[in-house]
């Protein structure tokens, strides 16, 4: 058996990345979950949360993700992501502008459909902020 | 025959022609390289997404519960036609081809008594069909902004909209046109079926001895987040196909459209160049008649 899981993470527009890691951690909607080599094949829903990516002893990459799907089989992890940005990259201070923007569209929105999406869009954004902190 | 002023005059309006036809086509040419790139980096994620589908689905019993854009609402009597097509022309025949094979669909599909509507993606496509499937027009969506960069997005959007008419049970099977690139000169109009999802098969993962995968919260519950994500991945894939054949039509038509304005100022240059010998030898004769009259 490998010692090494492949690691896929894909968004729509382009492949973001494909390396063999140690560990990957992967916000579940169920919980949290730990991938090593030799992890249980199993599909899982993603919730809006930060990826880690454990590679040798260095510090884990830690990538956000709003949402998705995780694929995990005995080697390979890949996860098809709707949008990831790498923690590192983002900015409190726009999250906040743009946190605002959206509690805005919240009050203002009046059909079911548009008060969804923005309470989709406000709660992706909270979580932001937590994984920027 | 011409006036030697006409000719001038159009061999300048051919040249400025040429000059457009062939900043054009450089631009396609330009275009055409990264859009190529981006049907390829969306690959990756059409492959996955295909993959994990079929084990999903290879994972689930069969029941009447399963979600509706999967089964289908049960009927096949009203069809979505989406028909994607670029804004603007100088194209050559890209769009006309396109819209012919759609408007055969779906003639065929009227004739055999089903309701067809029409959901139109980019304007080339709902000029053409306003003509004689106007009422049957439902939506249009403006592509205009997508001129820089089409993103996931914008499919989303598109494919919300599609969702939205299939759940108040608008229509109840959805076929997508649009063109696929295959070469600069050779675009190939497609039809592929949108709703109910075509399940790939035989691409499930396959596992050691006869384990399968454990699903989390549940099957039907991945399969309502999947579904809509695969149809938005569909209508990005049309979107980013008929960009690359858009550009790639549009640099080989603004190719032999500058080649042919080429030639035509050759053309008009030696009748030009003859006219004014014509008129040069015809002074002559006058002045050497004159002064022999003399």
């Amino acid at each position: 058996m490998a010692d090494k899981v492949k690691f896929d993470l894909v968004s729509p527009e382009r492949l973001l990345r494909s390396e063999d890691v140690d560990m990957v951690v992967v916000p579940g909607s169920e919980g949290d979950f730990g991938v090593l080599p030799g992890h249980a094949p199993i599909i899982s829903t993603i919730r809006p949360g930060v990826i880690e990516v454990h590679k040798g002893t260095a510090a884990p990459d830690r990538i956000f993700i709003s949402g998705g799907i995780c694929e995990v089989s005995a080697d390979r992890c890949t996860v098809l992501a709707d949008d990831a940005v790498e923690v590192a990259t983002l900015d409190r201070a726009t999250l906040e502008k743009r946190l605002k923007d959206a509690e805005e569209d919240l009050a203002d929105a009046k059909t079911d459909l548009d008060q969804h999406k923005a309470s989709t869009a406000v709660s992706v954004l909270r979580e932001m902020m937590q994984a920027a902190r | 025959m011409a006036s030697l002023k006409d000719l001038r005059k159009r061999i300048d309006s051919v040249k400025s022609t040429r000059k457009i036809t062939s900043a054009t086509k450089m631009v396609a040419a330009s275009k055409l390289r990264r859009a190529q790139e981006w049907v390829e980096a969306a690959r990756p994620f059409a492959t996955n997404m295909a993959r994990v589908m079929a084990s999903v689905a290879a994972g689930m019993p069969r029941t009447d519960d399963m979600p509706k854009l999967l089964a289908g609402s049960g009927k096949d009597q009203t069809v979505l036609v989406v028909i994607v097509t670029s804004d603007r022309g100088l194209c050559g025949a890209l769009n006309s081809t396109l819209v012919r094979v759609a408007r055969r669909r779906i003639n065929a599909l009227l004739a055999e008594g089903k309701t067809v509507k029409i959901l139109a993606v980019g304007k080339k496509g709902r000029d053409a069909l306003r003509r004689d499937h106007n009422q049957r027009i439902v939506g249009q969506v403006d592509t205009s902004g997508l001129r820089t960069k089409i993103t996931y997005a914008d499919a989303q959007r598109i494919a919300e909209q599609i969702t939205e008419m299939f759940d108040k049970g608008e229509f109840d099977r959805a076929v997508i046109f649009y063109n696929t690139f295959k070469s600069v000169i050779s675009q190939v109009p497609t039809e592929k079926q949108l709703i109910p999802v075509a399940i790939p098969e035989g691409g499930a993962t396959k596992l050691e001895g006869d384990a399968s995968y454990e699903a989390e919260p549940d099957e039907g519950e991945i399969l309502t987040e999947l579904l809509p994500r695969n149809l938005a991945v569909q209508v990005l894939n049309a979107l980013l196909e008929n960009n690359a054949s858009f550009q790639g039509a549009q640099m080989s038509a603004m190719d032999s459209a500058t080649r042919n304005a080429g030639d035509m100022i050759a053309r008009l240059t030696l009748s030009y160049n003859r006219a004014r010998q014509a008129n040069i030898t015809k002074e002559l004769i006058e002045i050497i008649s004159g002064a022999e009259a003399l």
